[in-house]
Order: structure tokens, then C-alpha cells, then sequence
């Protein structure tokens, strides 16, 4: 619906946002590929020489990558169980009549914007520390035996840090979508006689359908890049117990300067992705008609 | 009956939202006092809320025994210089997308969104490499490029959802009144569109001062914003409770007000106009 | 001056074409109304007309000068919207300017015609308020004022009432036509609505489907249409179609009569039937009647009319006054005229 002047200049106005994309997201990628059939070491340059699929094979039959995999499933799966059940049951509690409504939601969402590094660090030392941290203090106060956090359950505590940080997002989210609901159909509802189970289950968890499923989806993607808070608690240890795949690319790529292994974990990386963001695309597709 | 049971269920569920919302809010509060205490205090095994000797002196260490300044003004050069320049690149492509729509609009940006999937750990090497070749490490300006580039599908969507908004027909009018391009832009739609850009900025200000995968990798002693800068003490310094209290308070505050200012739009950035 | 020529004017969206080879001479001063059904192309047309639609071929003159690739903002031309598109940051005074401004008139000259445009449309005691804090019938005056005050050689309305409750249509349908009265500058207005059609143009051009069916006056339009969708289209409510049994001898397979040509008979009329819902308007009566073999009929009756449900009746009609379609739908000359 406009002229062929006004498309012409739209042309022109798009041309920068997509050629710097088009060339952040085609050419490292690129390289990325191009590495990871090299036998490619930072420490010894200039040997470069083609292997073909030696690397994935390495990647692929690593431990640590079975184990980092499998890491980087518990640690998204566990977030996202946290954050959905406390987001719904918090935008539940929020969205009641309430005193102070504001100051609440203010506290709840307020985890959100603390920086990853700050907030992985308060809870390291502060709060988990085996000795000082304040759960220590509690532990002793009461009389158990306090738990060392990153030695003990490096990647559950890991978890409960990362499911602090989007907890509030999840929230949020969750109490926008439920507060558009239509209040003459929980009226309807009670005319019917449903309770606030069947108004719960038949109402207002159908409603939030496509928050949750927006939820899960963006939180996936960056729950899948969890970095700085590994990096700041335990370094992926003790051993590899709270490596995620991200974080054993790092270590491959420019700790150990393995720059062909460390590419192709990336690719991986990238193929794991991929696979999600398919479904994202799907959902918000499918938002842009409605 | 009604009012008298519905009043009561009332303070039941301030009783309980409060209580909640206290507790997951208390490691920032925490925090907060203890930047407030004496490295002894901060340790102690009776740890007390309020009842303490108030002290400055560890605002006062931080900001005179370490550079913070300098990676303070770091993390505000990245953050906002990257939106800036952002918003000058996207808010060009968001008109053209929202108000000359063609069929490969909603391919273009799914594109553009796709871009923003893509697992940084995918590109870490090469950026790296090129970063290395082209002195980009440990600067300034290389962050820039960095965020700018991360955060521009997001404020390219951001943009187009607020520019729908607003009827094609209001510019259409200002066509028929005789206006050109610049003053059709400059008179109509960005006094329009200028909460929304307002907050497309906060967000991405937001998002950047908080990154804390590329700001990690890509900097050093120089360039270093907060986020990397605090990751410094997670060394044997990070024993100092009471100054890393203060160095974090002080990285978050600003960060916490701005949050507080752009609810709303938070929702919508970040899940791409899909809730609202 | 404001004459407009369209020759021989298509328009393809993409693939599909919404617009038919047209021509169209619209003379300066006139009062011309488009009107359709929705997606029947007018507001397309108009759109073409303004510069902000291109056109696929053939050409638009304005005032004998091709126009055709000419920019909206230079084709002299001011447009109301259906959503009134007012600038919702700036006063009412600074919206009336802005088309001022960008002309660059000097500003004593822009003060002098905003006060002359606001005492026209009463808007006196709104200039300094945003839309925002305006009825909806007072945009509709601020959107007409930011019109008038280019003095544009014609106005173009997009369906401008329909964001408007019923009375205040109607109102506003008045001013619009005084306002035209009094500047005599052409007017194209784009409705969807007959009855707009029917009591504010000078002409009509009645729109189907890209192309146009017919042009003339309202009273032409209603008692000579020249096919069943015009006579379908004008006069409410709607006229009668009756198809035939049998195609007459000059081709006629249809007839066509309107709801207040019916005759009510007791004796044996052309069609009897019974009498199903009546709708009391006062004035007058509508009698919905269910014809055998025909199906339904509306009949327009006195005020008073004493019939009610299930009632049976007889209907004759004016031989005169009933249309005749064939089998294309073209209307055949009238018994009564022959």
C-alpha cells in the first residue's frame, strides 16, 4: 500500500540493518565451519592443515562433552521448571487486590536487572560461602551441618542462581498476559458454578498458553548461553560436574587454544540452537499474524 | 458478607506477597547493608539487619584503591553508545518495515530475530580472531561493534511494534498537507513515536550494561565494563564482603532505577511484541 | 479551479487487479460521492487520486495538467480521513497550521486563516486543546479546518462519517454540504452508505467490483439504474427482485420493485401472500410479506397501517414503476415509458 517512490526509500533506509546482520551473523559463522575441519592450534601457528570431521569426532566422543550435554539439559530444564511454576503462582498472588501492589512488584522484578557477574558473586560468597556465607550462619544457628554449595552441588546451586535472575522475567511476563484476560469470562465462570480449580485449569492456564510457551522459548536461549555465572562460582568444576556446553567451548577454544575442537563445539552449539528457535520462530510467526 | 470475607482474603494475600516478594528480594537488600558494614560486621556469625555502625568507608576504598571509576564510565560509554547507535541504524529500518510493508517484511524480520538465536559460542572464535587482528581487544569502540550488533534485531522489533502503532493514515496526512520526507519524519512521526523510542533506548542500555558473555571474553584491564570488572572478585578479594557489597551496589543501582522505569516495555522487548 | 480527468486508470496490487480501465471526469465545483461495497475499489480510486496509491496505467489530470506521477504533497489536493488522522502531539491550532507551515506561509497570514477556518467550523474555544480531548465530531471539524485552510483546488473524503454515532452523522452530513455550498470547491467523498450518497452529491458514481456501473445524479441513479446492482444498491430498503418463471417475450427475467411502489389490495392483486414481521417506524411501516413461490417482500406502507402478523394480503404495483432485468442483469426499457 504505497507508492513506488516511498519503496524505493525504504529499501534504502533497511539496507544498513541488513547487511551489518547479514554480515555479523554469515561471515564469523563461516570461519566458525572453516575452523573446525582444521587442526588448528593458537599455541602452534602456521600448521594448519585440513582433517575433515576429526574434530566433531573428538567433540562428540569427549566425556566431558556427554557430561557438559547433559548439564546444559538439567540446567535449562531446572530453570525453566522453577521459574514457570514460582512465574505463574507469583503473577497469581500479583494480579489479587493487594496493599502495595507496586512495592511488591517492584522487589519481585528487581533480580532482573542485577548484572550476571554481581549476582552470581553475592550468592558465591554472601549467601552460599560454607563458612561466612549467611546459609552457613543459618546452618549453625539451627544446629546442621552447613552445606558446601559449589562442592557439593556445584550445578544445583548454580541453577537456584540463574532461576533467582529470571524468576522475576518469567513473572512479569506471565502477570502482563494474565492481566489481559477477559474478566467477563471468569464471571461467566462463576456463574457456572466453577471453582477456582476449574477456573485455574480451564480459564486461566489455557489463557496463559502463549505466555508460558514465549516464556520457555526466550528463557531457552539464553539459558542455553548460562556463562558468567559458571565462570565467577566454580570455573565448570569440580571436574565437570557444572560445565555446560557453552562453558566447554571456552575452555576448548581459548583456554586450551584448541581453535578446530573449539569450533566444532560451536557448529554444535549452533545445530542445538537452531533446533529451538525453530519453535520460537513458529510461535512469534504465527503472534505477527493474529 | 461479601466485603467482610473478600477484605480478609485481602490481608492474606498482601500478608503472602509481601513475604514472598521480601524474600527474593532480600540478596539485593543484603547486599545493600552490607556495603554499609565493617568488613568484621559483614562476616560476623551473628549477622544483624540494621543494628550496626553505618559506615562509608567502603564506597570510599573501592572508588580510591581500584580504577572503579574508569570501568564505571566503561560500562557507560558501551552501553549507551552502542543504543544510540543502534537506534540510529534501526529506527530507519523499522519505519521502512512498518509503513511500507511488503510480502518480505515478516520474512525479513524473522530473519533479523533469527540472528539474535544464534548462540554466541557459535561465532566466539572467529570474532575473536578478527577482534585480535584488528586490535579491537580491549577496547572501547570493539564492545561497541559488539552490543550494537547483539542488540539490533531487538530494537529493530522493538521499534516496528511501537511504530505499528501508529496509523499509516496520520502520515498519509502529512503527505496531503505537503510535507516532505524529513519534516514528515521529524514533525510527524518521531514526536509520535518518542515514548517508544525512549523506551527501546532504556531497554537496550539495560541489556547492554548487563552483558556479560563478549564483555568477558573481549576485554581486559582497559576496556573492561562492570560486569567483567566485579568478575575480578570472585578472586580472594571477593572475601572482602563489605567492598564487594559496595562495588556491586554501585554497579546495580543505576541499572535497578532505570529497570523500575521501563517495566512495561520490558515485556514487550523481550519477548518480541508477542505479550504485551 | 478543480477539475478532474481520470483516462483509461487501472491498478494492480501485486498480481491482482482491483481497478478496471476507468474514466471518470470530475467537473470543478461538483459535489461527486463513490460508493460501494466494501473492497469494490472507491477508496482505492480516491487513494490514486491523492498520490498515495500509484498508478498501474492510464492517466489522472488535474485542472487539464497530468498529475499522474506527481507527489501527494503537490497535487494541490486536501484529504479528510475516515480515522481523521490528526496529529495527536500537537494542538488543535498547530494541526489546523501544520499544511500551513509547510507551505510556508507567514505566520500573521497563518493566524488570520486558522481564526477564519475556526469560526466557519466552531472551533473557537478548542484551539489550544491536543485531540486527544476532543469528541469524536469535533476531530472530525478540526480535520476538516486542516483541509480547508490550503484552499486546495478539491477535497478529497474518505469515508468520514463512519467513525461517527448516528445523529451526529447526520449533522455533520449537513455541515459537510453547507460547506461545500458555501467554498464551491469540488469535493470527492467516498461512503459505503447510500443514504450519504443519496442526500449530499451532486453525482454519484456507483462502484462494483473495479469498475464503475454508473454515474448521475441521485435521482437518476433511483429511478433509472442501468443494471439490477445499482437499482439493487440505491434506495432503502432495498428493492424487491422477483425472478421469472419464464423469460418474457422482450427478454425480462427478473423484476425489480421497490418496497414503496407496492399497491396493498384486498381484492386479487398480482401477488398475495401473508403478512410476517411489521416493523413500525411511524411514519411509516415496513410489512415483511411471504410470497409463495417467491419468497419474501418488502412493503412499504402508511404509518397507521393496521395489518399484522399473519395477516393476508394482495400486492399490485405500478406497471410504470417496476424495472425489468434480463438474464445479464441489464435493465430493460420500461413498459410504462414505451
Amino acid at each position: 500500500m504505497a507508492t513506488t517512490h516511498s519503496r524505493t526509500l525504504a529499501q534504502f533506509m533497511l539496507f544498513p540493518s541488513v547487511v551489518l546482520l547479514l554480515a555479523w551473523m554469515i561471515v564469523p559463522l563461516c570461519m566458525t565451519l572453516y575452523f573446525s575441519f582444521l587442526d588448528y592450534n593458537l599455541l602452534s601457528p602456521g600448521t594448519e592443515e585440513f582433517i575433515g570431521f576429526l574434530n566433531y569426532e573428538f567433540f562428540l566422543t569427549d566425556p566431558a562433552f556427554f557430561e557438559s550435554f547433559f548439564n546444559t539439559l538439567l540446567l535449562v530444564g531446572g530453570v525453566l521448571l522453577i521459574t514457570i511454576c514460582g512465574g505463574i503462582g507469583l503473577a497469581i498472588l500479583l494480579d489479587q487486590a493487594i496493599w502495595g501492589r507496586n512495592y511488591v512488584r517492584i522487589m519481585v522484578l528487581a533480580p532482573f536487572f542485577v548484572m550476571p557477574t554481581v549476582s552470581a558473586l553475592v550468592w558465591k560468597n554472601m549467601l552460599m560461602n560454607p563458612v561466612n556465607g549467611l546459609f552457613a550462619h543459618f546452618a549453625t544457628f539451627i544446629g546442621v551441618d552447613p552445606v558446601d554449595f559449589f562442592a557439593q552441588i556445584p550445578l544445583l546451586s548454580i541453577i537456584i542462581i540463574v532461576s533467582w535472575q529470571w524468576l522475576p522475567f518469567a513473572a512479569l511476563i506471565l502477570l502482563t498476559a494474565i492481566q489481559s484476560l477477559d474478566r467477563e469470562q471468569l464471571e461467566a465462570a462463576d456463574l457456572d458454578g466453577a471453582g477456582p480449580f476449574s477456573k485455574f485449569f480451564y480459564i486461566v492456564l489455557p489463557h496463559l498458553s502463549r505466555a508460558i510457551t514465549a516464556v520457555i522459548l526466550i528463557e531457552t536461549i539464553f539459558l542455553l548461553s548460562i556463562f558468567a555465572e559458571i565462570l565467577v562460582t566454580t570455573s565448570g568444576g569440580p571436574g565437570y560436574e557444572s560445565t555446560n556446553i557453552t562453558y566447554l567451548i571456552y575452555t576448548q577454544s581459548l583456554l586450551q587454544f584448541d581453535v578446530g575442537g573449539g569450533s566444532a563445539g560451536g557448529i554444535i552449539a549452533v545445530i542445538i540452537a537452531n533446533i529451538v528457535a525453530i519453535f520460537l520462530m513458529r510461535l512469534i510467526g504465527k503472534n505477527l499474524e493474529g | 458478607m461479601a466485603t467482610n470475607s473478600s477484605s480478609k482474603s485481602k490481608v492474606i494475600y498482601t500478608l503472602l506477597a509481601w513475604t514472598i516478594s521480601a524474600a527474593i528480594f532480600f540478596p539485593i537488600l543484603w547486599t545493600l547493608l552490607t556495603s554499609f558494614k565493617t568488613e568484621a560486621e559483614a562476616i560476623s556469625a551473628n549477622p544483624s539487619l540494621f543494628m550496626f555502625d553505618w559506615t562509608l568507608e567502603n564506597y570510599r576504598d573501592v572508588l580510591e584503591r581500584s580504577p572503579y571509576f574508569d570501568h564505571f564510565w566503561n560500562s557507560v560509554v558501551i552501553s549507551v553508545g552502542s543504543s544510540l547507535i543502534g537506534l540510529l541504524i534501526a529506527i530507519p529500518a523499522a519505519w521502512s518495515m512498518a509503513f511500507v510493508q511488503s510480502k518480505r517484511t515478516k520474512h525479513l524480520l524473522m530473519w533479523m530475530l533469527s540472528t539474535k538465536m544464534l548462540p554466541p559460542v557459535g561465532v566466539l572464535i572467529p570474532i575473536y580472531l578478527l577482534f585480535r587482528d584488528f586490535d579491537l581487544l580491549d577496547t572501547k569502540l570493539g564492545l561497541v561493534i559488539v552490543m550494537t550488533l547483539i542488540n539490533l534485531p531487538i530494537m529493530v522489533w522493538m521499534l516496528y511494534t511501537y511504530f505499528r502503532e501508529i496509523p499509516n493514515e496520520i502520515l498519509e496526512a502529512s503527505r496531503m498537507d505537503g510535507a516532505s520526507i524529513s519534516a514528515e519524519i521529524f514533525h510527524v512521526l518521531l514526536p509520535i513515536a518518542l515514548p517508544g523510542i525512549a523506551s527501546t533506548l532504556l531497554l537496550n542500555v539495560i541489556l547492554a550494561w548487563n552483558e556479560a558473555f563478549w564483555t568477558l571474553i573481549l576485554t581486559a584491564a582497559n576496556a573492561a565494563p562492570l560486569t567483567a570488572f566485579i568478575a575480578s572478585y570472585s578472586s580472594p578479594e571477593g572475601l572482602f564482603y563489605a567492598k564487594l557489597s559496595a562495588a556491586s551496589a554501585m554497579a546495580i543501582a543505576p541499572i535497578l532505577i532505570l529497570g523500575w522505569f521501563s517495566q512495561k516495555q520490558l515485556v514487550r522487548g523481550l519477548t518480541f511484541g508477542a505479550v504485551k | 479551479m478543480g477539475s478532474i480527468t481520470l483516462k483509461q486508470v487501472t491498478k494492480n496490487f501485486d498480481e491482482v487487479n482491483v481497478i478496471k480501465p476507468l474514466d471518470l471526469e470530475i467537473r470543478d465545483g461538483e459535489f461527486i460521492v463513490f460508493v460501494g461495497p466494501s473492497g469494490c475499489g472507491k477508496s482505492t480510486l480516491l487513494r490514486m487520486i491523492a498520490g498515495l496509491e500509484d498508478t498501474t496505467s492510464g492517466n489522472i489530470d488535474i485542472d487539464g495538467q497530468d498529475a499522474t506521477s506527481t507527489p501527494p504533497a503537490k497535487r494541490g489536493l486536501a484529504m479528510v480521513f475516515q480515522s481523521y488522522a490528526l496529529y495527536p502531539h500537537m494542538s488543535v491550532r498547530n494541526n489546523i497550521a501544520f499544511p500551513l507551515k509547510r507551505a510556508k506561509v507567514p505566520a500573521a497570514e497563518i493566524e488570520q486563516k486558522i481564526a477564519s477556518a475556526a469560526k466557519i467550523l466552531n472551533l473557537g474555544d478548542y484551539l489550544d486543546r491536543k485531540p486527544g480531548q476532543l469528541s469524536g465530531g469535533q476531530r472530525q471539524r478540526v480535520a476538516i479546518g486542516r483541509a480547508i485552510v490550503r484552499q486546495p483546488s478539491a477535497f478529497l473524503f474518505d469515508e468520514p462519517l463512519s467513525n461517527l454515532d448516528a445523529s451526529l452523522r447526520v449533522n455533520m452530513r449537513l455541515e459537510i454540504s453547507e460547506l461545500h455550498k458555501s467554498l464551491k470547491t469540488t469535493m470527492i467523498y467516498v461512503t459505503h452508505d447510500q443514504v450519504e450518497a443519496m442526500t449530499m452529491a451532486d453525482r454519484i458514481a456507483v462502484f462494483n467490483a473495479g469498475i464503475i456501473e454508473q454515474v448521475g445524479t441521485p435521482l437518476e441513479l433511483y429511478q433509472h439504474p442501468v443494471n439490477r446492482f445499482v437499482a439493487g444498491f440505491i434506495g432503502s430498503p432495498k428493492m424487491n427482485f422477483i425472478e421469472l418463471k419464464q423469460t418474457k417475450e422482450d427478454g425480462a427475467t427478473c423484476l425489480g420493485v421497490r418496497p414503496e411502489h407496492f399497491q396493498i389490495t384486498t381484492d386479487a392483486g398480482i401477488w398475495s401472500g401473508k403478512v410476517g414481521v411489521v416493523e413500525h417506524l411511524g411514519s411509516e411501516t415496513f410489512l415483511h410479506v411471504q410470497v409463495d413461490g417467491i419468497g419474501t417482500l418488502t412493503v412499504k406502507a402508511n404509518g397507521d397501517c393496521p395489518l399484522s402478523y399473519g395477516d393476508d394480503i394482495s400486492l399490485s404495483a405500478d406497471q410504470s414503476k417496476i424495472l425489468r432485468f434480463n438474464d445479464q442483469g441489464i435493465t430493460l426499457p420500461s413498459k410504462g415509458n414505451q
